[in-house]
């Protein structure tokens, strides 16, 4: 009895070692750091762009009416609406490019690719994915502008929107592929089995088995890759160029809430200024619109998957 | 799939009548049309890479061409990677630049790693199942997907402004960490989830305590796969651009970086400063440094596999 005691107090000893409990007490602190990084996002955001609405030349009203976005101007306007409705637009460039060259990379690679194919295309995917975003912005400007745009739309300027949103749809390609690839892969063998020995050609399978079991993690690829398209910024500044008022037209340039934000910084914006502080607004713009689209996507993909046995 | 006997027989059947000709034709188109988008994308990869190579090949290889008039400054990478930015294209080195990805790169990984791994640690072998550890991953869930434009305007507001460091390669170091926070844990709790349970409960069994159970067995042997995730989040870190503008990375900065207080500029920087002059020689020079990235990319990238395929041990 006295030797298991021994043994007991013994074994309590290195379990109350300080340096555990230093270690312990550290990597807990990590984890919780991520909740930390969220709220200093939420709170450095609001309280600089509280700052920015209470200016007295900035109104609630006039941050969502205004048709033009000039801060730097003698009478600047601060029109978000501009900028909103610049990246949208680009965004959907980029989702017409980019949903049915990732969807149909993503049926190609799960349904049709032999397994050696499958080895060299996902890797090729993986790079494009891993380029970085300042090299997309060049590419835009000085490859697809000059021979892809100005050879086909003659009179385009160097900085517009189509060749932008064209290399973001490029960007996210990868993005879109990847998530749809691995949601036809989880619908299970014997559904595509089960279509083909009843007769279904490939494409009947692909198109009208396969794709509707897959639909929650395709839908949720889609919205995941619209957001990165909002929230993309080099491209958008290099290529997109800088038109401060209300336009639709693809040809021109545009003004994205992400490419004002890296101008405003550009120019001298000491602290507390009306241009810091729309920084920040236009921050928290940006936040709550990718925010809100990667909580939907996370909800589709989880509600609307279906469970196969 | 099917077996290919059986597949053949059905195309040979459709071939019959006129309905079933048309369905073999929509057939080849389908597969056709997938092609197309498959080698889209491929090609579009090419054409950067060829484009990139072709224009800032010169920058980096000597022009020995007969009858050449200017005679081009920096035309090795070693001159390039070394000699300060410039007025003129052809002189223009990438050298603080580069100093300033090292920089940058070194405050990451000493901070990344403790932090990242000790988070996946805590989340996979210790955290208890409740709402908490739930709400933690969640968040983790959501910074992955926060643009990184709004880590340069926090990091401007807590390092720069409310911790003092300025507009240093300090902040800039520390504004990439939480950057690629979340996605070195997820990759760390990946490699901690590959540790076979036989492991701990085998440590368990013999009178472990769970604390060296977990330090002692199962850490050991996912640190390849924590290395790997690390390296690639690295990697992410050195191509960004957008977060680092609000350091004062775009100012005209045209010395090394010799302490983490300094003013600074990285590759990336450097590359869409030279993007922005409209005369065609910029867009050697660059071309050159996009040369220099992609490069360094790919050299971790390689690193991040070898490192999975020679100490990834069959557990």
């Amino acid at each position: 009895m006295e030797n298991v005691n021994n043994l007991r107090s013994q074994l309590t000893k290195t379990i109350t070692r300080p340096i555990e409990k230093i270690v312990k007490l550290f990597i807990t602190a990590s984890a919780f750091a991520a909740i930390l990084i969220s709220i200093s996002i939420i709170f450095t955001l609001l309280t600089e762009a509280i700052n920015f609405f209470q200016d007295p030349a900035v109104t609630f009203k006039g941050y969502f009416t205004a048709t033009r976005w000039t801060p730097t101007f003698q009478n600047p306007e601060y029109g978000v609406i501009v900028l909103i409705s610049s990246t949208l637009y680009i965004a959907v460039i980029a989702c017409l490019i980019s949903f049915p060259l990732g969807l149909f990379s993503a049926i190609y690679l799960s349904e049709f690719a032999t397994r050696r194919t499958r080895k060299v295309i996902k890797p090729v995917l993986e790079v494009l994915a891993g380029v970085p975003t300042v090299v997309f912005g060049y590419f835009a400007l000085n490859w697809i502008t000059p021979n892809i745009i100005q050879r086909f739309i003659p009179g385009t300027g160097v900085f517009n929107a189509l060749s932008a949103g064209i290399a973001v749809g490029i960007m996210i390609i990868p993005t879109v592929a990847s998530i749809s690839d691995d949601a036809l892969n989880a619908v299970p063998n014997s559904l595509r089995n089960g279509s083909l020995a009843l007769g279904a050609t490939r494409r009947i399978t692909s198109l009208k088995i396969m794709f509707p079991a897959a639909l929650s993690g395709i839908i949720a690829s889609f919205i995941l890759g619209f957001s990165r398209a909002i929230g993309e910024t080099m491209i958008v500044t290099i290529a997109g160029g800088q038109y401060p008022e209300l336009n639709l037209d693809p040809r021109s340039a545009m003004y994205t809430i992400t490419s004002s934000i890296v101008n405003v910084s550009l120019g001298d914006t000491p602290h507390g200024t009306t241009a810091y502080n729309a920084l920040f607004a236009l921050g928290i713009t940006l936040f709550i619109m990718t925010f809100i689209l990667n909580i939907g996507s996370d909800y589709v993909a989880r509600k609307y998957r279906k469970e196969y046995e | 799939m099917l077996p290919e006997s059986i597949e053949k027989n059905m195309s040979n059947e459709t071939l019959i009548t006129g309905k079933k000709a048309e369905n073999a034709i929509k057939e080849s188109l389908f597969l056709f049309t997938l092609y197309i988008c498959v080698t889209i994308a491929i090609l579009t990869l090419m054409t950067l890479i060829y484009d990139v190579l072709s224009t800032g090949i010169t920058r980096l290889t000597s022009d020995y061409e007969v009858g050449l008039i200017t005679k081009i400054q920096i035309d090795n990478p070693v001159d390039f990677l070394t000699t300060l930015d410039s007025r003129y294209p052809d002189r223009a080195g990438i050298g603080p630049a580069f100093a300033g990805t090292v920089w940058l790169m070194i405050i990451v990984v000493f901070v990344t790693f403790p932090f990242g791994t000790g988070a996946a640690i805590y989340l996979q072998e210790f955290a208890p199942k409740n709402r908490l550890t739930r709400f933690i991953e969640l968040n983790l869930t959501n910074l992955a997907g926060v643009p990184s434009v709004i880590y340069g305007l926090l990091g401007l507001a807590v390092f720069v402004r409310l911790a003092g460091f300025g507009r240093s390669v300090l902040s800039g170091g520390l504004t990439l960490t939480l950057l690629i926070l979340p996605v070195v844990i997820v990759a760390s709790r990946e490699a901690l989830k590959a540790v076979p349970d036989t492991i701990r409960q085998g440590a368990l069994a013999l009178g472990a305590t769970k604390f060296q159970a977990v330090f002692r067995q199962v850490v050991p042997s996912a640190i390849p796969g924590m290395v790997t995730g690390m390296v690639l989040g690295l990697s992410r870190a050195i191509g960004e651009t957008a977060p680092l503008i609000f350091m004062g990375a775009l100012t005209y900065v045209n010395y090394f970086p010799d302490t983490p207080l300094s003013g600074f500029t990285a590759i990336p920087i450097q590359v869409y400063n030279w993007i922005g002059y409209p005369q065609a020689e910029w867009r050697e020079t660059a071309s050159a440094g996009i040369i220099l990235l992609l490069g360094l990319l790919l050299i971790m990238n390689s690193l991040a596999i070898f490192i999975r395929n020679r100490y990834e041990k069959d557990l």
